[in-house]
């Protein structure tokens, strides 16, 4: 393991903070309780990965930041949500997507009865810059060559590394500062997985901040710059990517490997007692 | 021959009128799985209200026509945000019973303006003696019909083909979190396709007081005749609405001119579309157009 040391450890240092999620508490059907007191930040430019088992309430977050609670009959009781210096905990979904925050939901959800363009363009529903939005178009072809021969298929008969594609590109068409990825590795082969996560390094050298939330712990640190843990709606663990993809309990809980690097055998269960301590 | 063409001629007449009182009932249940029971009501108060417009405003035919589906746009707007807004995200049976109960209000409402014991005909408008072409006669009022149908029909597949927001309406049918997630407003959508039901239902009811009277039960049962027509075109379908009712409209004409002859009594026309309508669906469940699920495995 070479990797080079950075000095920055806090998300401040990565850069300017783009995205503050201070002390939220999230509340569905106003009595289920799923975050506790979550705080994040997100630096400008940079990507950030948050990581957590099933349930933890990584999805939620999203939502939350994103406002796609009330769907779901869900809402931010406490704490507040603050994006280039405006606060957006109470806004609607379509006025978020306008300050320029835009979710990739998980499982792709294309709409599948539309072509592949169609998907595209109603990406940029809330837009009304004409010029640009075509420009952007042929931006999402260029960083998804796949799409251009499947522009005039339904979405709903592409494979699935194909509609993560559109999902990403739809997002993308509605020109995000910031863009949410869910589980963008679900369901899709290795290799296609590195192939998507490559084209989200692309879109962020391109100046798009990302928050992408993984079960897929090692490919997400792999691009990130900054990474949070969560457990039972909190943050349990947060720092640097490279130091959190060395840290001895992440690589044993999200990787699934043992000090000596080695895979882990289902036999040594014991650990869930360190893992307890967090919680 | 003759007798069969003009038979088959009147039937796609008569069937674009079914396809124009269909469509605003595919578009609701297209954007938001909602039946709506309360179209033939829609139907009525449009054509009253270019009735109105016309007669005791005094104003010409088509600027009433083009007036009130302004107004009903504005209608089936106030619609959606007053009765429909309230039940998103409530069960789809509960919104359908909002709808049942908005027919009877709407029909209550009509009966407290003159509009409810009214009989009456449309100032005439256009030549009394009808097209030939051979032997075959056509209405002038049919024509308005078939002409009413293409237009709104272009419009609309325009619409939902060309424009982001028509494609955007589309997705909401799809999928509506993940339409929300790019920003689209459901509830725009929604009111949208109220708007452009209660236009719809205007121009069917004007034709159809133009060809058979206005009379409030007459035009709320054009909204009945309706369900055949998408059940058989698929529920959610544009193009299923259009061949679907022509179907409708020449199935009947055929029954009535051949089969009421040996029917004491005759109707038919009013039985055959039905017999035909199930056995089609016992082969097609989601009628001929109906969009079926994709799944992918």
């Amino acid at each position: 393991m070479t990797e080079v040391a950075t000095t920055a450890s806090r998300p401040q240092e990565f850069g300017e903070i783009q995205l503050e999620v201070n002390n939220i508490e999230v509340v569905y059907h106003d009595i289920v309780q799923v975050l506790r007191g979550v705080s994040l930040m997100i630096p400008k430019g940079k990507i950030v990965a948050l990581l957590g088992t099933n349930g933890a309430g990584k999805t939620t977050t999203l939502r939350a930041i994103s406002g796609l609670l009330k769907p779901e009959n869900g809402q931010v009781r406490e704490g507040y949500i603050k994006f280039a210096g405006q606060m957006i905990h109470q806004r609607s979904g379509q006025a978020i997507v306008k300050a320029g925050i835009v979710q990739v939901p998980e499982g792709r959800r294309v709409f599948k009865h539309l072509t592949v363009e169609e998907n595209l363009r109603v990406g940029s529903i809330t837009r009304r810059d004409v010029q640009a939005v075509r420009e952007d178009l042929a931006r999402v072809y260029e960083i998804f060559p796949a799409l251009t021969r499947l522009r005039h298929r339904q979405a709903g008969y592409t494979s699935g590394g194909e509609q993560q594609m559109v999902a990403i590109g739809r997002a993308l068409m509605a020109n995000p500062k910031l863009l949410l990825l869910d589980e963008p590795s679900l369901g899709l082969a290795p290799l296609l997985v590195r192939d998507i996560f490559e084209r989200v390094k692309a879109v962020n050298k391109e100046g798009t901040t990302i928050l992408v939330v993984e079960q897929n712990a090692s490919i997400a640190l792999g691009v990130a710059d900054y990474g949070y843990v969560m457990e039972q709606g909190r943050i349990v663990l947060e720092g640097p990517a490279a130091e959190l993809k060395n840290n001895p309990d992440v690589k044993e809980f999200y990787m699934g490997m043992t000090e000596g690097g080695g895979r882990k055998s289902f036999k040594e269960i014991k650990s869930y007692k360190r893992r307890k301590r967090w919680m | 021959m003759t007798f069969f063409l003009q038979l088959i001629v009147t039937g796609v007449a008569v069937g674009s009128i079914y396809a124009l009182a269909a469509l605003g009932f595919v578009l609701i249940y297209k954007s938001s799985r909602v039946i709506n029971f309360a179209q033939g009501e829609l139907i009525a108060i449009g054509a009253f209200i270019t009735y109105g417009l016309t007669v005791w405003a005094g104003l010409n035919i088509w600027l009433s026509l083009a007036i009130a589906i302004g107004l009903m746009y504005l209608l089936g707007q106030g619609i959606e945000r007053v009765f429909l807004r309230p039940m998103i995200g409530e069960p789809i049976i509960s919104v359908i019973m909002v709808t049942i109960a908005l027919a009877s209000v709407l029909s209550g409402l009509v009966y407290f303006t003159p509009f409810g014991t009214l009989t009456a005909r449309f100032p005439s408008y256009l030549p009394d003696t009808p097209l030939r072409f051979g032997g075959i006669v056509l209405r002038w009022e049919h024509l308005v019909g078939i002409l009413l149908t293409v237009i709104f029909i272009s419009v609309l597949l325009w619409f939902f083909t060309r424009s982001t927001l028509g494609i955007a309406m589309r997705a909401v049918a799809d999928d509506q979190m993940a339409s929300l997630s790019v920003g689209v407003s459901i509830e725009k959508v929604f009111a949208l396709a109220w708007a452009a039901a209660a236009m719809s239902a205007t121009a069917a009811g004007f034709v159809v007081g133009s060809l058979y009277g206005l009379e409030l039960a007459g035009l709320i049962a054009i909204g009945l005749r309706v369900f055949p027509v998408v059940i058989l075109g698929g529920l959610d379908s544009i193009a299923g609405a259009i061949v679907g009712g022509i179907t409708i409209g020449i199935l009947e004409q055929l029954a009535s001119g051949y089969l009421d002859q040996y029917v004491p009594g005759g109707g038919t026309g009013e039985v055959f579309p039905f017999v035909i309508l199930i056995v089609l669906l016992l082969f097609k469940p989601y009628g001929l157009f109906g969009t079926k699920e994709i799944e992918r495995v």
